[in-house]
């Protein structure tokens, strides 16, 4: 019998988490959750290549989400670009940007890189609020209809708004966590880890520290915008709120929660944090709390984030 | 490992669904009773509360009990997206009450036009009703009314040159924006037009600049939150003696207290019935409805009542009052219903809705007022 790799192990229950999951859904309430999981699995799949493999922590991603997102509203209105190109467009800006702010920045360690990476977010967030003219400040800016589903409609594949929104994203998430897998692999991968590990003796053995770095920034911030506008595109509405910074704490928290080393991890810890206050509506007042409880009881009792604690408990138990 | 996945996710979906309930009408509701805006959304939720307990002492709506489904996006419209969808797909809502913010209302109008289940905005943005979108409605006044209110008392007062001062949250500019576009109807000329930054604390250097602006005759402040009683305080102190208008943003007792009784003395602004029940005549139609609403809520809740909690009010009696006129609970009657709305006195003001009009009220909903003595004085 063929000995299935992880990566492909992971590719299969993700593929299979996605197919199978609506076959249990009592109301088209859930494939909106399963959307909104799958877009926040993408966000924090870039998280865990710029944290988990490489070791950087970024506080300002919702930065590059908040461009990925109003790219898909402004683009089509100002520009005539359809919408599924400007978020391409939006990704492309993203890259640059990050291109940019990450050379400087990245020379940067610890928690000095923490809040350069906060100043970006910030400062992303204060021009969306602040240019009105452009992206009509804080009350936010309706985003033009991507069009894929009339497309899919005349083909004979009829879907429901939220049905659609949950396969297209959960195609987006299951493509960005093959690239992220297999980027983990890859020599790039293997630098990326390698210099988590410690910088010098990755200078040592021949790579170059502040290269790999910027790329994992980069790669990272294009989940990050590719993310924003997806929501943007399935809300059809948003707000700068996109890119607040509890949005991106939020991020990072889903990442560290479920296990910031490992994608499948990662993922399950999107899925619990956007489930819990919907579960939690009960008692919504405890929310923050119940969540404030949890990080804490994760971060004392399973360091390496809940899935990766888990299977590890698992497999001894096999043994 | 797929399965013990699988079995997670099937528990917490398992979980999802327990929450709901069996009910004869249910109404839904989403709001921002926490978050930047719980100031708003807080009075909402806990008005929404009262009321289902309310309409159910009394009986219900054509015999059958109403449940309410409330939830608290926090102000943030991708959770309000999310709770809509909720209310609609999985609760089975016929209408929805709610949308503290002009986001969150934007957020959950396009899931009920979609689904074609009406909703009551709580949210003051023109865009919410216009251009008119067949199944959204909503209670509060526009910023573009409460220019026209000022500008017409101006107009009686024989002004012609005004200044601005306005604050750059989304409130000041909102208004600003509107003031401008409707000041030429009354023959009103905008000769200074000044911003500040709503985290200002000293605002001198701008109205220092209006004053000295030729021919001015009048100030009007479109602000919110507390840059309007630091604008009014500055006014006193550098004894500017011309008439000096605030907006219905800072119509509350809160507003008086911040600025200072001296300084807010002889103040006009627009507010709504709700902040002077007393004062209403007794043939008013809106006296007994403010009365007993105040009543109500600050003996359950022992806070005062305020304009926002009003909307919520007005949005949740438009709603069963449409189901009682349709005599049926299906969406798309209660929406028909509701835009034949006719006469319905609220907190706000009278609504009466059209094909073309999904607000429903007219200037007469505003009542300007003058801060005398620390108090509101109505203006005849």
């Amino acid at each position: 019998m063929m000995k299935i790799s992880p990566k492909t192990a992971t590719l299969l229950v993700l593929t299979a988490l996605v197919a199978i999951t609506p076959f249990f859904f009592p109301s088209g309430y859930y494939y909106r959750v399963g959307a909104l999981i799958f877009v926040n699995g993408l966000a924090v799949t870039g998280i865990v290549i710029l944290t988990g493999y490489a070791g950087q922590i970024s506080l300002g991603h919702a930065g590059f989400a908040g461009i990925g997102g109003y790219a898909c509203a402004l683009a089509p209105v100002h520009w005539g670009i359809h919408p599924a190109l400007a978020v391409v467009l939006g990704a492309a800006i993203s890259a640059g940007l990050a291109y940019l702010v990450g050379r400087p920045i990245l020379r940067l360690k610890g928690y000095y890189l923490g809040v350069a990476t906060l100043g970006f977010g910030i400062l992303v967030s204060m021009v969306l609020n602040n240019e009105r003219d452009l992206t009509r400040g804080p009350d936010g800016i309706e985003v033009p209809e991507l069009g894929l589903r009339a497309v899919l409609k005349d083909w004979g594949l009829n879907l429901s708004n939220g049905e659609f929104w949950y396969y297209f994203c959960g195609l987006f998430l299951i493509v960005g966590a093959w690239i992220a897998l297999n980027l983990h692999s890859s020599p790039a991968g293997r630098a990326l880890r390698a210099l988590h590990g410690s910088e010098v003796a990755a200078r040592t053995v021949g790579i170059d520290v502040p290269r790999m770095k910027l790329q994992a920034f980069v790669i990272s911030a294009v989940y990050a915008s590719v993310s924003g506008s997806l929501l943007a595109l399935q809300n059809k509405f948003i707000t700068p709120d996109v890119a607040g910074f509890m949005h991106s704490i939020e991020m990072v928290t889903m990442a560290v929660l479920g296990g910031v080393g490992s994608v499948l991890g990662a993922i399950f810890g999107a899925g619990i944090l956007t489930l819990l206050p919907q579960v939690l509506t009960v008692f919504a007042e405890y929310e923050q709390m119940v969540l404030g409880l949890v990080m804490v009881l994760v971060m004392i009792f399973l360091r390496e984030g809940l899935l990766p604690s888990i299977l590890r408990r698992l497999r001894g138990r096999g043994e | 490992m797929k399965k013990t996945l699988t079995t997670t996710a099937l528990g917490l979906l398992a979980a999802l669904g327990a929450t709901a309930a069996m009910a004869d009408i249910k109404i839904g509701a989403s709001v921002s009773a926490t978050g930047p805006a719980a100031f708003l959304g807080d009075p909402e939720a806990k008005t929404l509360e009262m009321l289902v307990e309310e309409t159910n002492a009394a009986g219900g709506i054509n015999g059958e009990k109403v449940v309410l489904v409330l939830y608290d996006d926090g102000g943030d419209p991708n959770k309000a997206r999310t709770f809509a969808t909720r209310l609609v797909e999985d609760d089975e809502v016929v209408a929805i009450v709610g949308g503290t913010t002009t986001g969150t209302s934007m957020s959950i109008l396009s899931v009920t036009e979609d689904a074609e289940v009406p909703f009551v905005s709580l949210a003051g943005a023109i865009d919410i009703i216009q251009p008119v979108k067949p199944f959204t409605f909503k209670t509060p006044h526009t910023d573009r009314m409460a220019c026209q209110k000022i500008f017409e008392d101006m107009q009686k007062r024989g002004f012609t040159k005004v200044g601005l001062i306005s604050g750059t949250d989304g409130f000041g500019a909102s208004m600003q924006a509107q003031c401008k576009d409707v000041v030429s109807d009354y023959g009103i000329e905008i000769v200074a037009d000044e911003t500040y930054d709503p985290k200002d604390s000293d605002m001198t250097a701008q109205l220092t600049k209006i004053r000295n602006a030729e021919g001015i005759q009048a100030v009007l402040n479109p602000g919110f939150g507390q840059g309007p009683s630091i604008v009014t305080r500055n006014y006193k102190q550098l004894g500017i003696e011309l008439p000096f208008y605030q907006s219905h943003g800072v119509a509350s007792a809160g507003f008086i207290e911040l600025a200072g009784v001296e300084a807010a003395e002889g103040v006009r602004l627009p507010g709504n019935a709700l902040l002077i029940p007393e004062l209403l005549a007794d043939g008013d139609v809106q006296k007994p409805i403010v009365t007993a609403y105040k009543a109500a809520y600050e003996a359950k809740t022992g806070q005062p009542v305020g304009t926002f909690g009003g909307y919520a009010h007005d949005g949740w009696h438009l709603v069963t009052d449409a189901i009682k006129r349709a005599g049926s609970a299906e969406p798309q009657a209660i929406r028909d219903a509701l835009e034949a709305t006719s006469g319905l006195a609220g907190t706000t003001g009278i609504y009466s809705m059209s094909a073309e009009d999904h607000l429903g009220l007219d200037l007469s909903a505003f009542r300007m007022l003058e801060i005398r003595d620390g108090k509101w004085a109505l203006v005849e």
